[in-house]
């Protein structure tokens, strides 16, 4: 499958701006997003509202989160500890390509060749299904709509429903061309199409050997892991699999069994707008005579340290991956997941992938806001996005400052405080640039402008320089 | 790889994490002002419960404890199921005559679990502001594919394990113990966010609440 996200060798990222242009064209993809968002955002409101702690929620989620990370090396170890005391393995990867190789050295010990996988995240982050693929080992997706990208040969465009930018007929066609064995007068009612996915799974779950998953939480006091989810797909490949295989980033770690009782409110009223949601697995370790007797976690570093670091972009590591800024967020709304080329889109992906692989590999996302806030007023931990999205946007200021060769921007900035600084050559200037200005503007407006000024006229109207400046109107009148 | 890492990659990570934080103090601990509890009576978290777990489309009935088995029997037949999974150490004489038990004590495979029509089993704990069920693997429960593999299940919960809030059912959970939390039947919203029963896990849920 096509898989394209930052920092992927060999792919030219034109940038968010180029790619949310050409996502504004389709039509269709702008009506699934604008149903899908409205609907979520209406559902989430009901549910926050029935708790009248919510705010104190918030806060605790947020405080749990900070204190975590002021900590964190003694949590991952003691979350060490606990799992190997219950009979599981513990691996540390400091990057994707490490955390890969290991997860495929653990599957080719058991024998197998194929897996089974609960919808993770972090895994696309690391690219582990191409891994396995590239070992011979097929990585099937079970979520239902991580297999609709998957059959598609899509990219996820959403961090909780990733196939959220496809509607019903699209999703029917995939199941047609894709799915072996269905039936050709399957229809679009999402009812027929889940039962599809049901049949066409069923096998898969009851004769896997090797079962991968990310988790929403790990406990560092009891080493409990949580899986959240709804379809019953994390059950069957946490429950039925002889070999679990967990891979788990860094900050998901939380101190005390407690603390669960505020994340499994927060989580399932931000993300699906539930309650509940329909199944959260527990376990620790292995416990025998019930599921998986061969548990493995892999904790992930792969940039989280480097975030952890930065004091204003430590704080986007208290994600908790719910989703409900990118439903909120305008510019998610118009351009969809994909047009952020990264695996985390909207505003987390704005701000967390850049922090992770730095600026430098991401530089146009900070930029992909309008700097509105909804998402920090829904985030159930308190992430002040706009905040971390300002201070990266300074950051890619700056790493374009230490570039030898001045970009055409920091030129003419040079050029204008040049300007500003006399009054006399300030003066030359309005009046050359009236002149100038004439050529562009139409009924008072100056438009689109070629050449180096169309990155800041494309998307921008500027009015026409006016007859005369103030200092003109005062010598006249006084 | 090896020598591209000369430090094992544990002591590595630990050390980055180290050096990130310095010069950061330990946060802390978290204000806890939120509610511990619904703030209702025994009586209305019952209510609740029942309200909350009918709202995600699984099936509520009610009966005391003489009516228990009686209850049982007209709920399966009601649903014209015939073989019904348990575990081994469900009291005996819940399942009626005409009902096949089909037990598991740890030896039936997958696909013999997938045969049945359905499974049977009790709840540790249940949350009223959820509508959550819980089990714990402890007695009644069996394991955990037992609730999960056949397509039907019918989960019997006593109303003194029912409790109001998350934060009340969370200190009651001993986390040594394999754990399985249940809102409603399986579901997904993967179609245009467009709620849908029944995926992956049991379609049908079915709820007896004992008082």
């Amino acid at each position: 499958m096509t898989r394209a996200f930052l920092g992927l060798p060999g792919r030219r990222d034109k940038g968010f701006p180029a790619a949310a242009h050409h996502a504004l064209a389709d039509t269709q993809l702008r009506r699934n997003l604008r149903n899908a968002t409205a609907t979520i955002r209406a559902k989430r409101t009901k549910v926050v509202g029935e708790l009248p702690d919510w705010e104190e929620l918030r806060e605790a989620g947020r405080a749990i989160k900070a204190q975590t990370l002021s900590n964190l090396d003694a949590y991952l170890e003691q979350l060490e500890n606990a799992v190997v005391e219950r009979g599981g393995h513990v691996h540390w990867a400091r990057d994707a390509d490490e955390a890969c190789r290991l997860v495929t050295e653990l599957v080719q010990a058991t024998g197998a060749t194929e897996v089974v996988k609960v919808k993770s995240m972090v895994t696309d982050e690391i690219g582990l299904n191409d891994a396995l693929a590239r070992s011979g080992i097929s990585a099937y997706e079970t979520d239902l709509a991580e297999l609709i990208v998957q059959l598609g040969h899509d990219k996820q465009s959403h961090i909780l429903v990733p196939a959220i930018h496809k509607n019903r007929s699209e999703i029917r066609d995939i199941f047609l061309r894709e799915m072996p064995g269905v039936s050709k007068d399957l229809g679009d009612d999402p009812v027929e199409l889940a039962m599809a996915a049901r049949q066409h799974l069923r096998k898969k779950f009851l004769s896997a050997k090797v079962g991968i998953s990310g988790a929403n939480f790990a406990v560092a006091e009891t080493g409990t892991l949580a899986v959240v989810e709804s379809e019953g797909n994390g059950r069957m490949c946490l429950t039925l699999p002889e070999t679990l295989i967990s891979v788990v980033g860094i900050e998901k770690v939380v101190p005390t069994w407690n603390d669960l009782e505020v994340f499994l409110q927060l989580l399932p009223r931000s993300s699906t707008a539930e309650r509940m949601n329909p199944y959260t697995s527990l376990w620790t370790g292995v416990t025998p005579g019930d599921g998986p007797q061969e548990f493995h976690l892999v904790l992930l570093d792969n940039g989280r340290t480097k975030v952890l670091k930065d004091e204003v972009s430590r704080q986007t590591l208290a994600c908790i991956r719910c989703s409900a800024c990118l439903n909120v967020c305008p510019v998610y709304e118009r351009t969809g997941g994909q047009a952020y080329n990264s695996v985390y889109p909207g505003p987390i992906g704005a701000i967390l992938t850049p922090a992770m692989q730095g600026v430098e590999n991401a530089p146009t996302l900070p930029y992909a806001s309008s700097l509105c806030g909804a998402c920090y007023d829904v985030c159930p931990v308190k992430i002040n996005i706009p905040e971390v999205l300002v201070h990266l946007r300074s950051e890619v200021v700056e790493h374009k400052r230490a570039r030898r060769i001045p970009t055409p921007e920091a030129t003419a900035m040079k050029a204008m405080a040049w300007v500003f600084d006399s009054p006399k050559r300030l003066e030359r200037a309005q009046k050359a640039a009236r002149r100038g200005s004439g050529i562009f503007a139409r009924d008072g407006v100056i438009g689109r402008i070629p050449g180096p000024m169309h990155g800041w006229t494309d998307s921008r109207d500027a009015p026409a320089m006016p007859a005369e400046t103030f200092r003109e109107w005062w010598r006249r009148t006084h | 790889m090896v020598e591209a890492y000369p430090l094992n990659a544990r002591e590595e990570m630990l050390q980055r994490i180290r050096d990130a934080l310095h010069d950061v103090p330990v946060e802390p601990a978290a204000p806890r002002l939120y509610r511990p509890d619904t703030g209702l009576d025994h009586e209305g978290v019952l209510e609740l419960f029942a309200e909350t777990v009918a709202d995600y489309r699984a099936t509520v009935h009610r009966t005391d404890d003489s009516g228990r088995i009686a209850a049982i029997a007209e709920i399966l037949t009601g649903r014209g199921l015939r073989r019904i999974a348990v575990p081994a150490d469900l009291p005996s004489g819940w399942l009626p005559d005409k009902i096949e038990a089909v037990v598991d004590a740890g030896q039936l495979s997958t696909a013999d679990l997938d045969a049945a029509d359905g499974a049977l089993t009790r709840a540790a704990l249940g949350i009223a502001a959820t509508g959550t069920l819980i089990l714990d693997g402890s007695t009644g429960q069996g394991r955990r594919l037992l609730s999960l593999i056949p397509d039907y299940h019918l989960c019997v919960i006593d109303a003194d394990v029912v409790v109001g809030s998350v934060p009340e059912a969370i200190r009651r959970l001993d986390p040594r113990r394999p754990i399985t939390l249940i809102s409603g039947p399986s579901a997904t919203s993967d179609i245009e966010l467009n709620r849908v029963e029944g995926v992956h896990g049991p379609r049908t849920l079915d709820v007896l609440l004992v008082e």
